[in-house]
């Protein structure tokens, strides 16, 4: 499926200021999301294979190795036991992504050969982008040319908490060419905004600037993907979609380690946005613990006893 | 569907919650209740059904309560009142705190139960409902922990008599029962004939907390059962919530009785969103304003007004939010609407939305379930002459309109002779704080709508009913001043014309006192008055209805007052008792002629009691509740607005005093009507007035008769609240006339009162002055 990258627009200055955020109004509604859907039994099911397939699933650590990315790859060829996903009839499942460090590229997309799983990479300096500017651009064009088929960008984080939107515009723009053809991803590090207020600013200029996706957080900060912050940003990449019609995808990263939490993120979507938007195209999970809960769940689901985590291949 | 489908279309399943454990309940009592009194059920008598009303499907019969039903309820909670308000305080509270914890015990078998007969949504009862009642009990235990040393002078009614709305069914109950019984009142309650089963559940359970036979008691039954019991000799207390065209009912039915009165009655809510908001948790604060409780919510957000600069905006976000709705059946964890109350209700809404010809009809795009269901509904471009603009639709149907400026919202927010509750919009702390206190509602939310708590009191103003319920403004309306005495007040007459009258001196004639001006009265009549020695004192006006108009006209207009600094009337009040105090001799003597007692401790207690309202009108504070929520809950007294007052004789300047002093301190303006017998002792204060820079319209004084003049103030559609201390028996046809605009009645019921006792002020005095407003403002970036 393709769908019109979005192809940006000029900064527009009385629209970002004009933008609201009332924190206690958002979380009054963010509170009550899990409480107002809920899927059951089939549905739960395959509600749960839809949550693996937008998952990015991610390893950023130091101590990454070839060895421990290709586990990781394997694994998101195979996010489920074949027996459960042919019960299921879900033979063909794949995670939506694998997230690596720019090293990791090449190994991970050697293993990940003969399958549509994209790689997708940090870059610009990942997680606090504080890297001199043109090594942060020079490194996602090195990225790119590494095989990288998606980059994850950081802001900087100092631009939001200064009001310096035409920095923040500028930035993104030109990280925006660098990826080329590849399309990026903005973490805006949501934990080191200070407000929802300016998360939703930064979620506005990014988009403006060109972003293909807007992302919470590097996994790396304080606090990672809420609801609140999931609320802000897909109200402003509705409003952006409404304004100028290209639909930018959203990506709650961080802090979603539950398969009733990946539910809550999936119905929000499909509820706030659209069915589009529940998809890997439009949508991603980063994470790397959740897979391992869901995998319990669909076994509970397929023999109707509870699941442990030994039964299942780690990633 | 196979999993690949589901996969693809993302579907969402139904998810329903388990009714086994409710029908199991409903078969414990073989499907049939009697009435709950003296703590067990009675046989079922003549019953009647009660449906749910997703499918239809009966759930149990209930029986219609009789006469004598009600008369052994009452009986029996009469036994059990004394003894339960002789408890000591803890007691009741542990009975109070075991209610909660039963309640929250068996919260999911209430959910279910509650959703089952009310076809409101599974995750309303068992998120919102049911919380909130626990809550009640737990904090209404704590009140009854609290009262012998927090309000001592303070004793329970009686019996109370509560009959109760099918929209909260048990939420309700909990408002009235939980307050009676803490204050240590007994209460008979019927709960609505649509929805009767968790009030009979609550009757079970609080035999399982042990309560005293008799405290509680449950008649089930039609409006006709509730009639007799407000209609009951036996009961004190009337506590009502539902319909603003029952309420009247009751005011009338009631009106002389003698019992006290609260109601809390319908709305139709001002839902006030400025462009500067944030407009996305607007849309959502509307799902929660209008399409919560199916839109069967008297305090339902349900007239829209936006900036017009944002409207068109506005709109289709709200259409798009709309069409994300779900309706369906209300025991599914995955719906938002469930079913409407009743096929009669749902006619009425769409006789309401069909009669309909203004603006334009947006009807969700949802899904609309087999059955009782209704779809949300937006119609915008309305006037405030359409009538949907005006009149409480009790569904999920949102009107709207648009305005300029804050002012023009206010204005428009305010065009209802309601005054439930109100939500406001705006990311300006100003603008907000500025418009809120302006808006005509018992309770206002600030970027918010519907939060509730135990702690905050929740009532309305003008036909949305009056008193409180919750916090200790809401425990008030159960209790009483200690130690009223109730001696009879014998009527006072003028002194009759003597056969050989002395007159002397310069003719003085006292006229009436309207908007800061002497004028003559509109009938041209005036009546001489004599001493008790006989001596032409000088000539009073006879004002009438006309003179009534023109007062209440003149203190509507004098608005400014109540935006006076509070200090401010402190002085003016301080300053009419310096300056009666340097004619003490001159109204002593006025005293001594009109009454031929000793006028000079009368004057002294009126000068008293001017300081001692002076001295509260910066001190009679609001206070910030307790509420769960990052914000406050701003508890306001504010003036009631323009009061009428019949003054007694017995204590021609005192009592007059002891009326206008606390009126005014609390930035209300009044139209008084001084003792018939004995006017002459208020029309000497006009001079005192005058000098004392009290503004135009603020007092307004009109002499005449008690049984002419009292009842075009009771029944004036301006005014807000009427006081009576006549001795002239008018209190039954004051309180008949106050439904017209279910304005607040005070009155004296014939009995006498001691106008020289320290208890003649207070508090209480204050209470009467003011009403209590609940402004939410969460806040948080």
């Amino acid at each position: 499926m393709s769908r019109q990258r979005n192809q940006g627009m000029a900064l527009d200055l009385d629209w970002v200021s004009a933008v609201q955020a009332n924190t206690s109004a958002i979380e009054r509604r963010a509170a009550t999301l899990p409480t107002r859907r809920s899927v059951k039994k089939d549905h739960q099911a395959a509600w749960l294979c839809k949550a693996i397939s937008v998952i990015d699933l991610t390893t950023l650590s130091g101590d990454d190795t070839k060895g421990r990315v290709a586990r990781l790859c394997a694994k998101a060829r195979q996010p489920v036991r074949p027996d459960l996903t042919q019960i299921l009839g879900m033979e063909d499942l794949t995670v939506g992504a694998v997230c690596v460090y720019h090293d990791m590229i090449e190994g991970a997309r050697r293993a990940l050969e003969g399958t549509t799983i994209p790689v997708a990479a940090v870059s610009t300096g990942f997680p606090s982008g504080l890297s001199p500017y043109h090594l942060r651009l020079q490194e996602i064009k090195a990225s790119v040319e590494a095989g990288a088929q998606e980059i994850d960008i950081v802001i900087s984080r100092r631009h939001v908490l200064t009001g310096d939107w035409q920095a923040l515009y500028e930035e993104m723009s030109q990280m925006r060419a660098a990826c080329g053809a590849v399309h990026v991803k903005a973490i805006l590090a949501t934990g080191e905004l200070g407000t929802l207020r300016n998360v939703a600013r930064a979620s506005l200029v990014c988009m403006m600037a060109g972003a293909d996706f807007i992302k919470t957080s590097t996994g790396k900060e304080g606090v990672n993907a809420t609801l609140p912050v999931s609320l802000t940003m897909i109200r402003a990449i509705r409003d952006y979609k409404t304004r100028t019609g290209f639909a930018v995808g959203y990506k709650p990263a961080g802090g979603i380690s539950k398969a009733k939490d990946a539910l809550v993120y999936l119905s929000m979507m499909k509820d706030e946005l659209g069915l589009p938007w529940a998809q890997p195209d439009l949508f991603r999970f980063g994470a790397s613990s959740l897979l391992g809960d869901i995998e319990r769940q669909l076994e509970h689901y397929v023999t109707g006893q509870y699941s442990a985590s030994y039964r299942h291949a780690i990633g | 569907m196979s999993i690949r489908d589901i996969f693809n279309d993302l579907s969402y399943g139904p998810a329903l919650e388990s009714a086994t454990e409710a029908h199991g309940f409903l078969a414990s009592h073989q499907g049939r209740f009697g009435c709950f009194i003296d703590g067990k059920f009675s046989k079922p008598g003549t019953c009647f059904a009660t449906k749910n009303p997703a499918s239809g499907e009966h759930l149990a019969d209930v029986t219609q309560a009789n006469m004598q039903d009600i008369h052994k309820a009452i009986a029996a909670a009469r036994r059990a009142q004394g003894p339960w308000a002789a408890l000591p305080h803890h007691a009741r509270a542990q009975y109070l705190y075991a209610l909660a914890r039963l309640v929250q015990k068996h919260a999911r078998l209430f959910a279910v139960l509650e959703t089952l007969d009310n076809g409101k949504p599974i995750r309303e009862t068992r998120d919102i409902d049911v919380p909130l009642v626990a809550r009640h009990f737990y904090y209404h235990a704590g009140l009854a922990q609290l009262l012998p040393t927090e309000a001592p002078d303070l004793e329970p009614l009686g019996v109370c008599g509560a009959v109760i709305p099918w929209n909260f069914p048990l939420l309700m109950l909990a408002w009235k029962v939980a307050p009676a019984l803490a204050a240590g009142n007994t209460i008979v309650l019927k709960p609505a004939e649509y929805t009767p089963l968790t009030a009979l559940l609550f009757a079970k359970i609080s035999c399982e907390a042990g309560l005293p036979k008799g405290v509680v008691n449950i008649v089930t039954g039609d409006g006709a059962t509730g009639a007799a019991l407000v209609d009951h000799a036996g009961i004190d207390k009337v506590a009502f919530t539902g319909s603003t065209e029952v309420g009247r009912k009751i005011r009338e039915a009631t009106a002389g009785s003698g019992k006290a009165l609260t109601l809390e009655l319908g709305g139709k809510s001002p839902f006030i969103v400025f462009e500067d908001a944030d407009v996305d948790s607007a849309v959502e604060g509307l799902v929660d304003a209008i399409w919560f409780n199916q839109g069967q919510v008297c305090c339902a957000g349900s007239r829209l007004l936006v900036q017009e600069g944002l409207a068109e905006r506005f709109y289709t976000k709200l259409r798009a939010r709309m069409d994300g709705l779900r309706l369906g059946n209300p025991l599914d964890k995955c719906i938002d609407m469930g079913a409407i109350i009743d096929p009669v209700q749902k006619a009425n809404i769409t006789a309401m939305v069909d009669a309909n010809k203004d603006g334009e009809t947006y009807v969700a795009k949802c899904v609309l379930p087999e059955g009782c269901y209704y779809p949300p509904t937006l119609i915008t471009g309305l006037n405030s002459a359409s009538s949907l603009m005006q009149e409480e639709i009790f569904g999920p149907v949102l009107v709207a309109t648009t305005f300029r400026t804050p002012s023009e919202a206010v204005t428009l927010a305010n065009n209802s002779r309601y005054g439930l509750a109100a939500s406001v919009w705006s990311e300006s702390i100003n603008l907000t704080l500025e418009v809120a206190p302006k808006l005509r509602a018992g309770v206002v939310w600030v970027n918010g709508t519907n939060m509730f708590d135990a702690a905050a009191g929740f009532g309305g103003v003008g036909e949305s009913g009056f008193g409180r319920e919750g916090g200790w403004e809401g425990l008030r309306a159960y209790l009483k001043p200690k130690g009223q005495s109730n001696a009879l007040l014998k009527p006072a007459n003028p002194v009759r014309e003597p056969t050989s009258p002395q007159v002397s001196g310069i003719d003085r004639t006292a006229k009436l006192y309207i908007g800061g001006k002497q004028v003559r009265p509109d009938g041209g009549y005036s009546s001489a008055i004599w001493s008790q020695t006989g001596q032409l004192l000088g000539h009073v006006s006879l004002g009438n209805r006309k003179d009534i108009r023109n007062s209440v006209e003149a203190a509507q207009a004098a608005t400014s007052w109540a935006n006076t600094t509070a200090h401010q009337r402190a002085q003016i009040l301080y300053y009419i008792g310096e300056n009666m105090s340097a004619r003490t001799d001159e109204f002593a003597a006025r005293l001594k002629n009109l009454t031929g007692k000793s006028g000079k401790n009368e004057v002294e207690q009126a000068i008293s009691r001017l300081f001692y309202y002076a001295a509260f009108a910066d001190k009679f504070d609001g206070t910030v509740k307790s509420v769960p929520l990052r914000g406050v809950a701003m508890a306001m007294n504010v003036p009631c607005g323009v009061i009428g007052a019949i003054c007694p004789d017995e204590a021609p300047l005192l009592g007059l005093v002891s009326l206008m002093a606390p009126i005014i301190a609390m930035g209300n303006r009044t139209v008084l009507v001084p003792s018939e017998a004995y006017p002459l002792a208020a029309t000497d204060l006009y001079q005192v007035f005058d000098t004392s820079d009290l503004p135009a319209g603020v007092v307004n004084i009109v002499t005449g008769a008690h049984l002419e003049l009292a009842p075009v103030l009771a029944g004036h559609m301006d005014v807000d609240a009427v006081w009576s201390f006549s001795s002239k028996g008018l209190s039954a046809e004051i309180e008949r006339l106050a439904a017209g605009n279910l304005k607040r009645t005070w009155v004296n019921h014939g009995k006498a009162k001691d106008w020289f006792d320290p208890k003649s002020e207070g508090r209480h005095f204050l209470e009467a002055a003011t009403e209590v407003k609940t402004i939410w403002v969460p806040y948080g970036e």
